[in-house]
């Protein structure tokens, strides 16, 4: 951002003050994760850097953390990946499905008492984690469901939906229902109008609301430590324990594959927010 | 206009005012008929869960079910001085039975609550109470222990005879109804519960406070820099924002940590002496260091969105007008990006009202917040009733805040990045 050549000189000095706060912020935001990304691949037990290292002594690196993770005696971890990406697979589908019939209803010009009832259903993104842990757990042991992959499942989709409604709702008000009127004058019954031509258009708003569901479950730790059995274990309840007991260079290498994880997740993000506008872009 | 002639009738001689409404009835029976699985679905396993919470809060039924001779005996006793033999009878009939059922463990443990001591009694009026005999049950029980001759002790399971109590709640802000049924403060030394109250939310003020001033600055950067920097360096905030909240606690607990990072960068830079290395972590300043960190991207992108709306006419509009660019920021840009402001105030003071997980990991014992003290409660005593108090009272606050916000700002304008 080059200032013009008229500005003052104790402007020009705030002007670069400003810049040198924000270029610490952003420091502040990003360094933290690649701290990780080194200290993974240590050769040592240590979560510090070792002399080897700042040498850039080859010796000094070693893939023994991921070997570990993989291949590691009693490891958790393929337990655990496979019931967090199973929960999370699940959830997805529940609460895409759910919030997305409900998005459609809620964007309705004819909806009765919306106000209230939109605020029922994001309630569960609003109101402490904590809260619904004790809440959800309640309901899940009178049921008989604590413990079991169904009931984290049908918790996680009580988490997720508010972002499918949310982002579902948001794509929804720039859709041009004339669209809809002109398929059905045409002759197509709702099911096909819905599949044909509404689907197509809120897709990108549908798929970053799966997103964020997705990972709401894939990440959510508070809940499933109310809810989790033994069997039930997941990624981040492995990582709750693990950084509890003891820090272990092998959780960095299980840090390493989720940062590598949440990057392919934003850029899909990313993808898909520039395509939705695109899309209501050219509605408007 | 409402004359019978004059009414317009659709084809089928329906009048078309009536046509109108049944259609309008039909298609609002539509909208609500998509909404209601999920609307149903969040009633059942969210919404009156919270309620059933707020039911165990105050439900006391528990201890009235499980002494109820003993509790209507105790309906004429004044409890001034000791209770009167049939007291006692009622008590070792009802003690009996529970003994007989495996049941009297519970109400130990829930005499317990009420009064510490009660648990080593009850235990051995349980082995004592099969060979009493028949009769002056009174000294019997008495002579088991010297406690059972204390009316303090009676006066205890007294207080707990009514089927609802909102003990639990007092006991959340560290009060208790004492003998003469006034509400009082506990012992200083014992008002545990005030001092994680003031805590959570002196650290979710100033968590808000320093991630205003954080994201303030860069947001206002994004929004204003050409789009392909933008967009690079928005991948700073957007990254963090979908990383797993854990693994970005256990980044802060490596750069943290006495041996950590950080303290290595200190020592190398002669800031600090090699024994002499600053406690980082486990206290408070990890909980803001780390939680300031991780709820930055909430701050930001509201912001940002807000900020993105404005025309940069507008300050070149101030300054042209007169006003030095401090002047054109102050009075022209900055009040339009005040629902940004509250949008992201709103959300991370929110979020850092309930976290859980990072006091618990990096916060140590001088760092844990309220939420860490409910799972506690929900965990390791089992004390549910008052854990579901607890969370009940961390609701209302939230909610309050809410409230204030919509009066000030307006729920409306939160927008998801």
């Amino acid at each position: 951002m080059a200032l013009p050549k008229y500005t003052e000189t104790h402007y020009r000095i705030w002007h670069y003050i400003y810049l040198a706060i924000c270029s610490f912020v952003f420091f502040f935001l990003i360094a933290p994760l690649f701290v990780i990304f080194p200290l993974s691949f240590n050769a040592e037990e240590f979560l510090s850097f070792s002399e080897g290292m700042k040498r850039l002594d080859p010796d000094a690196f070693s893939l023994r953390w991921y070997n570990d993770m993989i291949y590691g005696t009693k490891n958790p971890w393929g337990l655990a990946a496979k019931n967090s990406f199973f929960i999370a697979i699940f959830a997805t589908l529940g609460s895409v499905l759910l919030g997305t019939v409900a998005a459609l209803g809620l964007s309705s010009r004819h909806m009765p008492y919306k106000g209230i009832i939109m605020a029922t259903l994001i309630s569960p993104m609003i109101v402490p984690l904590i809260i619904s842990g004790v809440a959800i757990f309640f309901f899940m042991a009178k049921v008989g469901l604590a413990a079991t992959h169904t009931g984290i499942i049908l918790a996680h989709i009580v988490l997720g939906t508010p972002f499918v409604v949310i982002t579902v709702t948001a794509t929804l008000s720039g859709f041009d229902h004339s669209v809809t009127r002109a398929a059905a004058s045409l002759g197509s019954n709702p099911v096909n109008t819905f599949m044909k031509i509404t689907l197509p258009l809120i897709l990108p708003g549908v798929i970053s609301g799966g997103l964020f569901a997705f990972v709401t479950s894939f990440d959510e730790v508070v809940v499933v430590l109310f809810l989790a059995g033994l069997d039930n274990t997941t990624i981040p309840i492995q990582m709750w324990t693990g950084l509890r007991e003891q820090l272990s260079p092998t959780i960095l290498a299980v840090a390493t594959c989720l940062i590598i994880l949440s990057t392919l997740i934003l850029v899909t993000a990313e993808l898909l927010r520039r395509r939705s506008e695109r899309i209501r872009g050219i509605n408007r | 206009m409402s004359s019978e002639t004059q009414k317009i009738l659709t084809t089928d001689g329906i009048p078309l005012e009536e046509s109108l409404k049944k259609a309008e009835k039909k298609n609002k029976i539509k909208a609500f008929l998509l909404v209601a699985p999920l609307l149903l679905f969040i009633l059942i396993t969210y919404v009156f869960p919270i309620g059933d919470m707020l039911f165990r809060s105050v439900d006391d039924r528990m201890v009235t079910n499980m002494l109820p001779k003993t509790f209507k005996a105790m309906e004429k006793w004044d409890g001034k001085e000791m209770p009167p033999e049939e007291v006692f009878e009622a008590f070792y009939l009802d003690y009996k039975i529970l003994v007989k059922e495996k049941r009297h463990g519970k109400l130990s443990t829930q005499m317990n609550y009420e009064k510490n001591g009660f648990k080593s009694i009850l235990k051995k009026l349980a082995r004592k109470q099969k060979k009493f005999k028949e009769g002056n049950y009174k000294e019997q029980i008495m002579a088991v222990h010297k406690r059972w001759a204390n009316v303090e002790y009676w006066r205890a399971i007294k207080r707990r005879a009514p089927e609802y109590t909102y003990s639990k709640y007092l006991k959340g802000i560290d009060m208790y109804k004492n003998e003469d049924g006034k509400i009082v403060q506990v012992p200083e030394d014992r008002r545990v519960h005030k001092i994680l109250w003031l805590r959570t939310l002196e650290v979710a003020l100033f968590v808000t406070i320093f991630c205003f001033l954080m994201g303030y600055p860069i947001a206002h950067l994004l929004a204003t820099l050409p789009m392909k920097y933008s967009n690079l360096l928005m991948i700073c905030v957007l990254l963090p924002f979908w990383t797993s909240l854990l693994v970005r606690t256990a980044s802060w607990m490596i750069l943290l940590q006495q041996q950590g990072v950080i303290n290595d960068f200190f020592v190398l830079t002669g800031l600090v002496s090699d024994d002499n290395r600053p406690e980082m972590m486990y206290n408070k300043t990890g909980t803001y260091v780390a939680m300031t960190q991780i709820l930055l991207p909430f701050m930001v992108l509201p912001l940002y969105s807000v900020m993105k709306t404005i025309s940069p006419s507008l300050m070149r509009a101030g300054k042209s007008l007169g006003g030095t660019p401090f002047i054109a920021f102050w009075k022209v840009y900055f009040p339009l990006t005040i629902p940004g402001i509250g949008a992201g105030c709103l959300l991370v003071f929110i979020l850092a009202i309930g976290y859980y997980i990072t006091p618990a990991l990096v916060g140590g014992a001088s760092g844990t917040l309220i939420s860490n003290q409910i799972a506690f409660h929900m965990k390791s005593t089992l004390d549910w009733s008052f854990a579901s108090a607890m969370g009940l009272m961390l609701l209302t606050g939230v909610l309050v805040v809410y409230w204030i916000y919509n009066k000030l700002v307006g729920i409306d304008n939160i927008k998801l990045g």
